[in-house]
Order: C-alpha cells, then structure tokens, then sequence
C-alpha cells in the first residue's frame, strides 16, 4: 500500500499547477470575457497540453492521450484546487460522447464529439417513459423507417435538460416482431423540429429542468442510428472504462460533509451553538464515518482501474452508497436549519454545494432526486443482490429487464 | 498510488486462514465457546509459528518487524474465523513494551512474546468505563495498588501492561505477589476476561515515548480490522443461507426482501474494507492522522458489525436464535469489539474534538 502517487506522478503534478497557475483565471483583456468564453478559451489551451478530453482522439477535439487513471486524478485535483474549468459535465459528454466513440459511425464522431466536448450543442438523454421506467426495456417509443427517414412517435418523460437541447439520443421500438431487447435502436434526433413539443414539468424543488417529450411524426435520418437496427438497448449500456472518474462520487461526499460541518458551525439548536449539542455531534461523526469509508472505496476503484482490474462488489455499490450518504446527511441538514427549514427551496442551483439555506432546502430534495434517476435504489439492491453476491435472479424482471 | 494489500499482505492471510481453517473450524470452535477458558494452547502454538503473534515486534527482538496494516489484516483474518484465543491483548501488550520499553526490558520481555512462549495482555479499564490513558486513575508508584477491569485472558498471561495515572504504563509478572483475579462473566466466549486486583505489586514501568496512546489507537485499529472480518463472514452466511434454505418451494433467496436486505448487509461491510486499511496505514505512515482517524474507524465498523450481526439473526429465522447457530458466535464478537476500550460514541466525540470541532 502506498498513497503517494510516485515520484514519476509527482512530476507530472508540478507541470500541471505550472499550466493551471499561468494560465487561471485569465487575465489582460481576456479575463473581461463572459464565464462561458473564458472557460471555452482555458479549456482550449488546457487541451492544447493534453489535460483534458483525454480519450478523446484529437481529430475529434480531444487530447488523444494515453490513458492513465492516476493522470486523469491528478489533473481533477489541480484543476479543482484553483477552480479552473474541467471537462464539461453534460450528459452529451458523459453519456453520448463515450458512446459514439465507442460504437459510432466516424461521420457520427465527426459531426458530434468536437461540438458537444466544446458545448456548442447540448444533449438530453430520451430513455425513461411514461410506462417504462426501472423496467426501461419495455419501452414503447415507436421508430418507423420511411424511405431514408424515421418517423417517431411516443412519449418520453423525465428528460433532463430537454428545454435546452439541441438533440437527444433515444430508445426507440423500430422491430415491434423482435423480443423486448432486440427490438431497440438507438436514436439521434434534432430536438429543434415541428415534431417534436416538449413540455417542461415542475420539480419539486420548484424549478424546471426536466420535462416530457411528445413526438409526433418526429423525423430524422435514417443513419442517424448508433449500433445496427435492434442493437439499442447494448449501445446504450456502452460506458468507456479509461479513465472513468472512480472517485468523483466520494469527493463530492467528502464536499457535502464539509458543507454540513460549516452549516453546524453557524447553527443554533434550542438557542445553543449546534456544535454544543452532543446529539448534533454524534450524528454529524457517524456521518463522517461513512464519507471516510466512501473515500477510501473510491481509492480501491481507482487503484484497481489504474491496475485495469476489476473492482468488483464494491463497484456495483457505490451509487446505493452515495443516496444512502445523501439521505443522512440531508436529515441532518434539515435538523440544523431549524426554523429555516420552513423556507422553499427558492431559486437555489441544485448540486452538491448549498450556499444558503434556501440552497439546503433544494439540496434536501434534490438528494432524492438523485436516489431515482438513473436506477432507483431498489434496483440498485437487485444489481448488488444478483450481480454481487451470486442470489437467484427476480423471475419477473427475468421477463422484462431493468436498468 | 496503490491502495491495495500486497501480495505478501494476501498472501499472509490465506496462511493464517488455512491454519484457521485447519486447526479450528467452526466445529473446534464450539468446544472452546462452550469451554471454560476460551483458550487452546495447541492453537495458539500454531498461530505462534505462523510469527503472527510476533508481526509487528522488531526482528531484533525475534518478531518479523512488520507494519500495523499487516497486523489488521491478519486481525481481520482471526475476526473472520472468530479466532478464540488472546491475540489482541497480546499484540498490544508487546506494542507497548517496543515503544515504551528499556533496551534492557525489550530484551528481557520481547523474545518471549514474539515466539509465543509468553502471553501478554493489557489491563486498561478502571471502573466507570474509564478506558482511556487520560482517564486512569491507577496510582503510579514501585508498586502497583488497585483494580483494573475487563483484562482478556488475564488468568493466561505471563505479563500485563497496566495503565495507571498520568498514561503511564508499568509491566507486572505473573508469579509477582499480591495480584488476585476474578472472573468477569464476559459475552464474548472467544475473547474472556478477568478483574485484576493488584495490592502492593511490583511493577516495571515503560519510560519512552508515549506507548499508551499507541495502544489505544492501534487497539482500535484491530478492533475494527476484527469487526469488519466477522461481518463478512455473517454476510457470507447469510448468502449461503439464502441459497439452501428453503420455504414455499423455492429457496429463500428467491425472495426479493430478503435480497434487498441482504443487499442492505453488503453496503455495511463492502465498503469498510478501504476504511480499516487506511487507519491501519495511518498508524506508521500519516501518524497526524492516526488517532483520528482510528476512532472513526473502530467507531463506524464496529457499529456496523454489530447492525450486520443483528441482521444475521433475522436473516437465519428461528435457527437464527438458538446458541446451535454460529451467528451468535459472531454477533458476541461485534459486541466485544464495540465496547471494548470504550464506545463508539465516545470514539466519535474524541474525533470531532481531534478536528477542532
Ligand atoms: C431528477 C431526475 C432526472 C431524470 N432525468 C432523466 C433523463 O434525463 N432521461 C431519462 O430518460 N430519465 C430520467 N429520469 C428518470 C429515471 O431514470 C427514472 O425515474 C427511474 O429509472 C425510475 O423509473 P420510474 O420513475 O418509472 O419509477 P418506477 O420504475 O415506476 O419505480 C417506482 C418504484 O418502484 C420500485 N421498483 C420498480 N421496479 C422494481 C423492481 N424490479 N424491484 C424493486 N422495486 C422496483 C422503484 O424502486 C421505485 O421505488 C430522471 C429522474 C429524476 C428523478
């Protein structure tokens, strides 16, 4: 065991804060640039030196390096340290991006992976349904193929994003005589379309970011598919492992927990320094106990993926884990406030970071939101029960698989 | 970076597991439960020939000179077979004795307890639950006079380390006058205890560096390497159950609730493992971390062995209940490793002051 990354590592490290320490925040003229410009022109040159987009080939925008998990960390930390602009989060590059480089076409690659690394064009991600859910597969979206064109029709809902989007990649049913998997393709669609009308739903923090999808004689090409005709439901299970970020889940545990002790530190309960309350105390160490146990999982993962070995049971948990830490946390988030708890969420951003107490109250609801998509936590149990310890697998989701 | 045991590490598990496994499997284990000492010499033999007993003690001294991480995962090796049998006290009793130890008292006690030959152990509570150096209250003198609680194997060993005021620490000899012991009616049948009474004992005392805070913290260490063995071998049951036992025709693990809570059981241990490793390493690599992070250790593994062992139970229905089923072999053990050298709530306080908070 050692937790030094190795001298050979510790190199790298110096060039990486020698390139974030010239090079952010901007400065002269161009640190007068709107945040979106500045962090589009940081993350230019960081690309230039091959700190980000990795694993993606430089025909496409990338920095086409060789893989290397402890590199790609070690880039997250010194980014994160100076918070400079790291590879965008959107579903396009976390979801799609790896899966067209995986299994698309090279005019597909061509055409998407520069633009949506860069975010010039946004993604939303068309897989949950009004009747199809954690049982994804017996979605009923149908694709009709019409000369060189498919016509869509169906609904979608719970799409995150789908306001904002340019496209959205989507399962869609194209072989209604194949069997509940085969019959999948996976689409890529023009959001911005006479056939398409999505319709924003309210959350229950207040704000609107995800919506329902109603496409009605939606079209697009007919090579605008990844993978062959019924091999949807395989693309969309398609993740590139290099580089996966196997600790980003724990670092943000570890951020919450942070945040909890400083709420703790300007809260009173029963008119006392919350921090005086032994109760308080207690709950806010236990958490911690989790988060310690969450990190220390996420350097197992990240040893093993250097390694290119499989981290196994451990693997299969970690989103169950992290709602779990979410729920805790949350409870004792809500405790702190008080009577703030009466607020609304407000306007508050949702993430990890809550700023004020209207922040806490969406992040009390948001973590909920978090233990659903995705995989709810139930499905989760499955996958541990039958991938990890080896138990009989559910004989109705036998029938109709889940995520 | 390399968060991961060694292949020496492994490799040192797999032989103290097969020695488990071949001197003492469950059945073997029994009639030393049921026993009256919850010792076997003949084991201890063995697990003294493995050097395990002597891990961590500097070769010089006749030990392999090894680091605490490899003697938490042996520990955790012994908490998943349920070794009976007075390794922890041992362990931290020769702990002591190289860190605070004369070259003359190193020489004197070390060769005897890392071959085995002498038993050690660690008298550390007084009355009221005051397990911690800072609490003690044993007057220091050339004699030592008063009681200490909760000694494992006290009846056994050659030699106790004993705390008195002030955190020090002082050696008393079996054979050495005026100690009397008393049994204590203790529930973990693998890990027994007496009361040491000690009047007008001649002692030793351990003058370097600050071994009982060492202590301490290693104990906590292995306490929580011990909790998180035992609870994967209680998930490991379970899962077998699961897959034999059978009711409405099917085998039981057909049934969805008990996958989930199965499922449940496994993110109380898997993610553990990282946990113990890194207190362990802490102990000689990231010693400003040390104690804090092995209170949060012991306090949070613990914790969960003892919810995993409660599930067991559950888990195993009406045979779950009964002293036939091993579960309770283990589900005593969490009990052991979550009040021994104090509580967890007490471990989480001390890491919140640790932090400043
Ligand atoms: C904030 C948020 C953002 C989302 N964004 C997107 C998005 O961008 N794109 C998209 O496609 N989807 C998105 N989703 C949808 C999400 O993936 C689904 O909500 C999720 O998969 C669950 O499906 P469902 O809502 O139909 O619930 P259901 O599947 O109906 O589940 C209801 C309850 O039944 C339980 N259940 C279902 N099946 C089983 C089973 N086999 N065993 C045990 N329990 C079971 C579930 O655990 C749950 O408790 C988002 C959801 C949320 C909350």
């Amino acid at each position: 065991m050692d937790l030094n990354y190795g001298s050979e590592m510790e190199g790298f490290r110096d060039e990486v804060k020698a390139f974030v320490q010239g090079n952010w925040p901007l400065s002269g003229e161009e640190a007068d640039l709107p945040m979106d410009k500045q962090a589009a022109t940081f993350r230019a040159r960081a690309i230039a030196h091959g700190y980000l987009y990795r694993n993606i080939p430089q025909r496409y925008g990338g920095s086409e390096q060789e893989p290397d998990v402890l590199k790609a960390q070690i880039i997250r930390e010194e980014f994160g340290r100076k918070w400079a602009p790291q590879e965008a989060r959107g579903i396009g590059t976390m979801m799609l991006v790896p899966t067209l480089l995986e299994r698309g076409e090279e005019w597909q690659k061509d055409k998407f992976v520069r633009t949506t690394i860069t975010g010039e064009v946004a993604w939303c991600q068309g897989y949950s349904e009004p009747g199809s859910g954690s049982d994804l597969a017996s979605l009923k979206t149908r694709g009709e193929l019409q000369g060189d064109e498919w016509v869509i029709n169906g609904q979608k809902i719970w799409t995150s994003g789908a306001h904002l989007a340019d496209y959205m990649f989507c399962l869609v049913r194209t072989e209604p005589d194949a069997s509940k998997h085969a019959g999948i393709s996976y689409l890529l669609i023009d959001m911005k379309q006479p056939g398409i009308e999505v319709r924003p739903l309210r959350m229950m923090t207040g704000s609107a970011d995800f919506n329902e999808v109603f496409l009605n004689d939606a079209r697009t090409p007919a090579d605008w598919i990844v993978g062959k005709r019924g091999e949807g439901w395989l693309v969309s299970r398609t993740t590139l492992k290099h580089e996966r970020n196997s600790i980003g889940a724990a670092q943000q545990t570890r951020a919450g927990l942070k945040g909890l002790v400083d709420l703790a530190k300007k809260s009173k309960v029963a008119g006392r320094p919350a921090l005086e309350d032994s109760t308080i105390r207690q709950r806010l160490a236990e958490i911690e106990g989790y988060v310690k146990a969450h990190q220390y999982s996420g350097y197992r993962q990240l040893t093993k993926d250097a390694k290119g070995e499989e981290a196994g049971l451990i693997a299969l948990m970690m989103k169950l884990f992290s709602t779990e830490i979410g729920h805790k946390s949350s409870a004792l988030s809500l405790d702190l406030l008080g009577e703030e708890g009466l607020l609304s969420a407000g306007n508050a951003e949702l993430g990890v970071q809550a700023k004020d107490s209207q922040g806490w109250i969406a992040r009390y609801m948001y973590t909920l939101g978090i233990a659903v998509a995705g995989g709810t936590a139930n499905i989760q149990r499955n996958v541990i029960a039958e991938r990890g310890l080896g138990l009989p697998r559910d004989a109705a989701a036998n029938r109709s698989s889940s995520k | 970076m390399n968060f991961d045991l060694t292949d020496e590490q492994l490799m040192l598990q797999d032989t103290v597991g097969q020695a488990m496994l071949n001197e003492c499997p469950v059945t073997h284990l029994r009639t030393i439960f049921d026993g009256d000492s919850g010792h076997d010499g003949a084991l201890w033999e063995t697990l003294s020939g493995l050097g395990i007993v002597g891990l961590a003690i500097p070769e010089e001294y006749g030990g392999a000179g090894l680091e605490i991480l490899d003697l938490a995962v042996t520990a955790e090796t012994l908490g998943y077979h349920a070794a009976p049998g007075p390794f922890l006290g041992h362990v931290l009793a020769a702990l002591a004795i190289a860190e605070g130890g004369s070259p003359e008292q190193k020489e004197k006690w070390l060769p005897g307890l890392a071959s085995g030959e002498r038993i050690g152990t660690v008298a550390l509570a007084e009355s009221g639950g005051q397990w911690q150096p800072d609490q003690w209250q044993l007057p220091r003198g050339d004699t030592l006079t008063g009681k200490k609680e909760f000694v494992p194997f006290g009846e056994i060993a050659d030699l106790i380390v004993v705390g008195a005021t002030g955190g020090q620490l002082a050696v008393v000899e079996k054979d050495a006058p005026g100690i009397s012991l008393a049994v204590v009616d203790g529930v973990d049948l693998t890990r027994r205890f007496q009361e040491v009474d000690f009047a007008s004992t001649p002692c030793e005392w351990l003058g370097q560096g600050a071994p009982a805070e060492r202590v301490r913290d290693v104990g906590r260490v292995l306490l929580a390497a011990d909790a998180f063995g035992g609870s994967q071998r209680l998930l490991e049951m379970c899962v077998e159950y699961a897959k034999t036992r059978e009711q409405f025709g099917v085998t039981i693990g057909h049934f969805q609730a008990l996958k989930h809570q199965l499922a449940s059981m496994a993110l109380d241990v898997e993610p553990n493992r990282g946990l113990y490793w890194f207190a362990a390493y802490a102990q000689d690599h990231a010693r400003d971390e040390a104690e804090r992070i092995a209170a949060i250790a012991r306090a949070h593994v613990a914790d969960r062995f003892m919810q995993v062992a409660r599930d067991a139970v559950e888990a195993h229905g009406g045979i779950g209940f009964t002293w036939e089923c091993d579960v309770q072999i283990w589900f005593k053990r969490a009990m052991f490793d979550r009040a021994f050298m104090g509580t967890p709530a007490e471990d989480r306080e001390r890491s919140l002051q640790l932090a400043g908070l």
